[in-house]
């Protein structure tokens, strides 16, 4: 891990949705951090604001089961090169837009752009070469295969991947080892590297988070969707996955993550976009949406019972 | 009672024809069940084309023997894109539904009345291996004479017909057991456990289900040719579920994901079948009788031998659940 990593203050401890945010002062931001916000800076803190330059662009995207409506998402973007928030009560359809736009899933309606490249229809294993990559809230993880394999798994393109030269490993042996070369790095930056040679069965629920997102790396995404990083993870190890979040978009790749844990979103998030029932119902800079009493409601459940979306 | 002839039984068939024909079989089905967790249960389906590529030659196509392989190939490859096309986007129960459906489908065609002339019907097909035991003929084994020593002696017909299958075995473990170790068998691998995940790292799941689909099916096929050519006649009913799931469970004894497994799984099948098949008749040369209850007579061997292989399946899967040189690692770590 970077030394300039653990330069940056993680303890954005007590902040509640509501808290003070007088932590932000003391947080010492890396370059790319900066310069994220910076670019930030200028967007309004609206529902579907338009950023400078953004990697995502989502229209219309709407996704109905049977008569309940999961995802109306009007008009969305991603700025590149920031982590980005995706945060809302439970069902208010994260997960469901993540599938969405990964191709798990199709939508009734609605178009999206990545890297400017219309990626409807597109099917969800050729996300991965046009440099979008996703976790799973579930991890997975597979357990019955060693650590080094599942992260080997990841690369794309490689040629022992077709059948006709798994056959003949002087094919592929070279690409196969410069992989593993590869992985290794992966799993000594991730701390895996110890567990090697074991089943990924052998890890713990922590570890696993680690691994799937180190094996997602594999693939050189440019864009990394996180759903629930932190899920069943302690706080100990909440902090590491913290920086190594960061750590990708100081790289340079653009992060998109679902999560409930409000001092994680708070901590290290550019910009924040909250949904509940399907549709965005805010955005904005971290601070700004501590502050949103659209968001406080639509946690706290200040209308108790009736729909977020209608006036009082 | 003659022990000796109840061992020289099992020795000859475990190292036999049918244990023979039936590990190239499980072969191919452990790439399909073992490594990729494709539920196939129509491996018998895949048999029956190879087998019937090959005698069609001919008495039907009247052309040389050897283009059977081809033909059989084409016939396997036939039957897995029909059955795998529709079925492998769905969940695995789908596969396995099509797949003995598709099996009994295949037999009932063979053997139906409307294609006498271009299967057999019933009777089958002879009069087409000639030219395979020509073969054998030509390379010296001369196919009534004597080789071999002490218990292994096999007439020439015989060991050439050995000595082609167990060459084929060879050829095919080692081919399934490189293509395990590339790349290649580790996306496989990974979609056993978990589709999705091996999706969202960029590999068409859909794709690689066919080809192992089709790669096992293929070497099905080349269980069946073998068979034909072996036993010199098909009949369809050779080609039955009974097939399939004998097949099936001499993968398992042996050990599913495991080339080893796959291959003396199907002979410690047949040994032991051999085995108390022979010790059993030997025992029961008049009905044994308690009181008036005839606890078994000859004409129950078959049944108690089954009987008897099945409860031996429940204990190993008890004791053993990995099966004889499966991975008992492997199998501790379950779900997610």
């Amino acid at each position: 891990m970077d030394d300039d990593m653990s330069l940056t203050d993680t303890s954005g401890a007590a902040d509640g949705i509501e808290g003070t945010v007088d932590t932000t002062a003391e947080r010492v931001y890396s370059e790319f951090a900066a310069k994220a916000r910076a670019a930030l800076s200028g967007v309004a803190p609206e529902p579907g604001a338009p950023k400078p330059d953004p990697i995502l662009v989502a229209n219309g995207v709407r996704r109905a089961f049977g008569g309940i409506v999961a995802v109306d998402v009007d008009h969305i973007e991603v700025q590149r090169g920031s982590i980005t928030a995706l945060i809302g009560p439970n069902g208010a359809g994260k997960t469901t837009f993540f599938n969405l736009l990964t191709g798990f899933d199709s939508p009734d309606t609605g178009t999206w752009r990545f890297d400017g490249a219309d990626m409807g229809g597109v099917a969800p294993h050729r996300m991965a070469s046009r440099g979008m990559v996703r976790t799973f809230q579930l991890t997975k993880s597979l357990t019955k295969m060693s650590v080094i394999e599942n992260m080997k798994l990841g690369a794309t393109g490689q040629k022992g991947e077709k059948w006709w030269n798994g056959l003949f490993p002087a094919t592929w042996r070279r690409q196969e080892a410069e992989i593993e070369a590869r992985a290794d790095e992966l799993l000594k930056r991730f701390r895996l590297d110890h567990m090697r040679d074991e089943y990924a069965g052998a890890l713990s629920g922590g570890q696993r988070k680690l691994l799937e997102m180190a094996r997602a790396l594999m693939t050189n995404p440019t864009l990394v969707m996180l759903d629930e990083p932190m899920a069943g993870v302690n706080p100990a190890l909440k902090q590491s996955l913290n920086a190594h979040v960061r750590g990708l978009r100081d790289e340079g790749m653009t992060v998109l993550f679902v999560e409930h844990d409000m001092d994680m979103v708070h901590d290290i998030s550019d910009w924040v976009i909250v949904m509940a029932e399907g549709q965005v119902i805010a955005e904005g800079t971290p601070d700004d949406i501590s502050s949103n009493t659209a968001v406080i409601d639509a946690y706290l459940g200040t209308h108790q019972g009736r729909s977020l979306l209608e006036d009082e | 009672m003659d022990i000796g002839f109840v061992l020289t039984q099992t020795v000859l068939t475990f190292i036999g024809f049918q244990a023979c024909y039936f590990a190239i079989a499980a072969i191919g089905l452990n790439v399909q069940f073992g490594f990729t967790g494709l539920l196939n249960f129509g491996q018998a389906a895949f048999m029956a084309a190879g087998a019937y590529g090959m005698a069609q030659t001919v008495p039907i196509f009247e052309i040389s023997l050897w283009w059977g392989m081809f033909i059989g190939i084409a016939y396997a490859l036939f039957l897995g894109l029909l059955m795998g096309v529709p079925t492998l986007r769905l969940r695995a129960d789908y596969l396995a539904i099509v797949t003995i459906a598709s099996a009994e489908i295949v037999r009932l065609v063979v053997r139906s009345v409307e294609f006498q002339d271009t299967f057999g019907a019933t009777d089958g097909l002879i009069g087409y291996a000639e030219s395979f035991q020509q073969v054998g003929v030509d390379l010296g084994l001369n196919s009534t004479a004597d080789y071999g020593f002490w218990i292994f002696t096999f007439s020439g017909r015989d060991l050439w017909r050995l000595i082609v299958g167990w060459s084929l075995v060879a050829v095919f473990a080692l081919i399934v057991w490189s293509l395990m170790r590339s790349p290649w068998g580790r996306v496989l691998k990974a979609i056993r456990e978990d589709e999705d995940a091996v999706r969202s790292l960029g590999k068409s799941v859909y794709s690689y289900k066919l080809q192992s689909l089709l790669l096992g099916g293929t070497i099905g096929a080349f269980g069946g040719m073998y068979f034909a050519v072996g036993q010199a006649a098909v009949q369809p009913d050779v080609f039955s579920r009974d097939l399939t799931f004998f097949v099936l469970t001499g993968l398992v004894i042996g050990g599913v994901a495991k080339v080893t497994g796959s291959i003396i799984g199907p002979m410690i099948f047949w040994g032991i079948y051999a085995f108390l098949d022979s010790l059993l008749r030997e025992l029961v040369d008049k009905p044994v009788r308690i009181g008036d209850f005839t606890l078994i007579q000859s004409t129950d061997i078959g049944a108690v031998v089954y009987m008897v292989m099945g409860s031996g399946l429940v204990a190993l899967m008890v004791v053993r659940p990995q099966g004889i040189f499966g991975n008992r690692k492997e199998m501790a770590f379950d779900g997610r």
